[in-house]
């Protein structure tokens, strides 16, 4: 009989007005098991006010190997980035 | 809790299968000699993933057997207050066990086949909680020792080349600076207390004074793989680099409490300002390395008793979950709310 | 409390005392024995989780029996309270003191308690004592917790495999005459709901067991028959298992008087 308990990602929102973060993973049956699991051994000093919790296993990543192909074209890009454009010193409020 | 006495022979590092192998490992070492962090779908030689696997779980290991030589003193703390603090402490080290296991679970092994290799004795944990705890000074002890080898064996891994499981050290390190803290904490108020709680105090220093001391591992001349993890950043510290420091440190801290370090031989070197102890006796250590100390029959079999204990628990959750799949949550939340 | 606001309650120092000792003894007797667990439970997290209600019940003890101290104004502490009372002057109710048995057993027990504390407690944040209503505001955001947490379980379990079914329906069998006491009132609970200390048991009765009854049903299991065998734990009489807890937990205090620890 099967008594493995699936893995879970686990993200806490610190306070209010930030976004949940990843802090870890843990095991359990079912999802309100996840999220007691979660609260019990990621929030036990006061870290967060709000976790979510997903199954690892519906979780798709990027992969490494691809790396280049997915990230490496942006590098060029630098007119993206405000420092790109030269504006007089004595030009304010831009 | 953790030591370095851990990295023990296993697996070496293959030799290259192909040139395209070669060429991976001489990016991949150079990677780490930019202190970038490798990460778990990240290419590794399959001898850094099972050393670091094996380094994780006798690291998890440790922590959860850990919890058993003080768990022995929670029913029966002194005040309220201590056992408190015992059962956050015991339980942190429940939680640290829980980070480490996950941290090795990211490179490809799940929890339950390590700890299956743990009750069947096939995996290594600290041989420091095959000591039993006598009295309860030996709660102050441990928090004092123990965990203060553990911090200075556990600070440098926070920079570990591996990203998990740094992180799971960063947040175990910040989570530890409490216990070592209460343990001295409690030291201090047995010394400063009545003639037989000072006996105790001394007591407890004299039987976990060597034992800490071996926490760090065989001395550097004989310890093995030391060269590889230092070159993959696994380790950053050699075994007697981090004993000195923890000697340093430690030995104050005792005069403080004016007990007595259990070493005639102690002395302050004026020359290479150090704490000289004398020779550490190793054949104790392999004693009980090899199975034969005081308590390695019962902490594994605490261990097995629970595992076997619980199987049925895990089933039937296992079994509810499969037959209530559908409904989110879980069947019985609208119980749970709130008056 | 002074001395002041009590006599403004009406209240004789010793009920007051008494029935708060109650609600002290009753959490830290429960939480001691979950205490056990840390360390031995069924899979790492549920160390935890027993560790955490564990340390909300030992908190809620230190709260109520530092009051129940000022109450009695003997200068008696948290700790002359707990570690230096024999068992006749302890009392918890008698269920809370049965041993852990197997996790049905602790997760049947822990139900019953936690459903119960859930609601005594939320009648309690409207008690005329503030400090004691203070109290039970903190721990009523506990005992949401507990029950959630409790609750889950005992759903697992009932509705899980045949074998956890067995031993949750068995460890409620056992377990289902101690609740009688939970729910039924004494003279000391008539007097303290006289004065709006406590509410009346009857309320408390029929919430908790609507909330009993529901998560049974849910839980697949039945029902016992009630049981009537008069337990006293809160008057001081207990079952055997209470006197082997104490003698546990009060060692070092009892082996050393007067130390500092």
């Amino acid at each position: 009989m099967n008594e493995d308990w699936a893995l879970y990602e686990v993200f806490i929102r610190a306070r209010s007005g930030l976004e949940h973060k990843h802090v870890g993973s843990l095991h359990a049956a079912d999802a309100r098991m996840a999220l007691e699991h979660a609260r019990d051994t990621y929030t036990r000093r006061q870290e967060g006010v709000s976790i979510w919790v997903v199954r690892s296993s519906e979780i798709i990543a990027s992969d490494p190997e691809e790396a280049e192909a997915l990230f490496e074209p942006a590098r060029d890009k630098v007119y993206r980035h405000p420092t790109f454009y030269d504006i007089p010193e004595e030009v304010k409020n831009i | 809790m953790y030591t370095q006495a851990l990295d023990s022979p296993g697996a070496e590092p293959r030799s290259p299968a192909s040139a395209g192998e070669a060429e991976r490992e001489r990016r991949f070492q150079e990677r780490i000699d930019r202190d970038e962090k490798i990460e778990p779908k990240d290419w590794m030689p399959e001898g850094y993933r099972q050393t670091l696997i094996r380094q994780i779980a006798q690291h998890a290991h440790s922590e959860i057997v850990g919890m058993l030589p003080e768990g022995n003193w929670i029913t029966r703390a002194p005040t309220l207050r201590r056992k408190l603090v015992l059962i956050a402490k015991v339980q942190d080290e429940g939680g640290h066990g829980m980070y480490l296991y996950s941290a090795a679970e990211t490179l490809g092994v799940s929890r339950g086949e390590l700890i299956e290799q743990l009750l069947a004795g096939r995996a290594k944990y600290s041989s420091i909680f095959n000591y039993p705890t006598l009295t309860w000074a030996d709660i102050g002890a441990i928090g004092w020792l123990v965990d203060g080898a553990a911090i200075m064996n556990q600070i440098p891994l926070c920079r570990c080349s591996y990203g998990p499981y740094a992180r799971a050290m960063v947040r175990i390190c910040k989570e530890e600076s409490f216990h070592q803290r209460q343990g001295y904490e409690i030291m201090l108020t047995l010394a400063r207390g009545t003639p037989a709680q000072r006996e105790m105090a001394q007591d407890a220093l004299n039987r976990w004074w060597w034992p800490s001391l071996m926490m760090f591992g065989p001395s550097d001349a004989e310890s093995v793989h030391t060269a590889q993890s230092m070159r993959w950043k696994i380790k950053r510290f050699s075994n007697d680099e981090l004993r000195q420091r923890f000697i340093d440190v430690t030995v104050p801290q005792a005069q403080f409490l004016d007990l007595a370090v259990p070493d005639p031989a102690l002395r302050w070197d004026e020359a290479s300002q150090h704490f000289i102890t004398g020779p550490i006796d190793w054949s104790e250590f392999q004693t009980v390395l090899k199975g034969h100390g005081p308590c390695n029959r019962e902490r594994l079999g605490a261990r097995r008793a629970a595992h076997d204990a619980g199987r049925w628990v895990r089933e039937a959750a296992a079994a509810y979950a499969d037959k209530h799949r559908d409904r989110t949550g879980g069947g019985a939340e609208r119980y749970a709310q709130a008056v | 409390m002074s001395a002041a606001a009590e006599s403004a309650l009406g209240a004789s120092g010793e009920d007051h005392f008494r029935y708060v000792l109650r609600l002290a003894d009753t959490s830290l007797v429960l939480g001691q024995r979950l205490s056990e667990w840390v360390g031995h439970a069924p899979a790492l997290e549920e160390d935890l989780a027993l560790g955490n209600i564990a340390l909300d019940l030992i908190g809620q003890a230190r709260l109520l029996l530092s009051y129940a101290g000022r109450i009695e104004g003997r200068g008696r502490e948290e700790d002359q309270l707990a570690f230096l009372r024999d068992a006749p002057e302890f009392y918890n109710v008698a269920l809370a003191e049965q041993p852990n048995g197997d996790f049905a057993a602790t997760i049947v027990r822990q139900a019953l308690i936690d459903a119960w504390q859930l609601e005594l407690y939320h009648s309690l944040t409207a008690s005329a004592d503030e400090p004691l209503a203070e109290i039970a505001a903190k721990a009523l955001k506990e005992c949401r917790y507990h029950w959630r947490f409790s609750c889950g379980w005992l759903v697992r379990l009932g509705d899980g495999t045949p074998e956890s079914h067995v031993r949750a329906q068995e460890a409620l069998d056992a377990l289902w005459r101690f609740t009688e006491e939970l729910i039924t009132p004494d003279a000391l609970d008539v007097r303290m709901a006289s004065l709006a200390i406590a509410p009346p048991l009857a309320a408390v009765h029929g919430r908790w067991e609507a909330r009993i009854a529901a998560a049974l049903k849910e839980a697949t299991l039945r029902q016992p028959a009630s049981q009537h065998y008069p337990w006293h734990g809160k008057s001081g009489v207990h079952t055997e298992h209470l006197g082997h807890l104490l003698g546990e937990m009060q060692h070092l205090q009892r082996t050393y008087p007067g130390a500092t620890w």
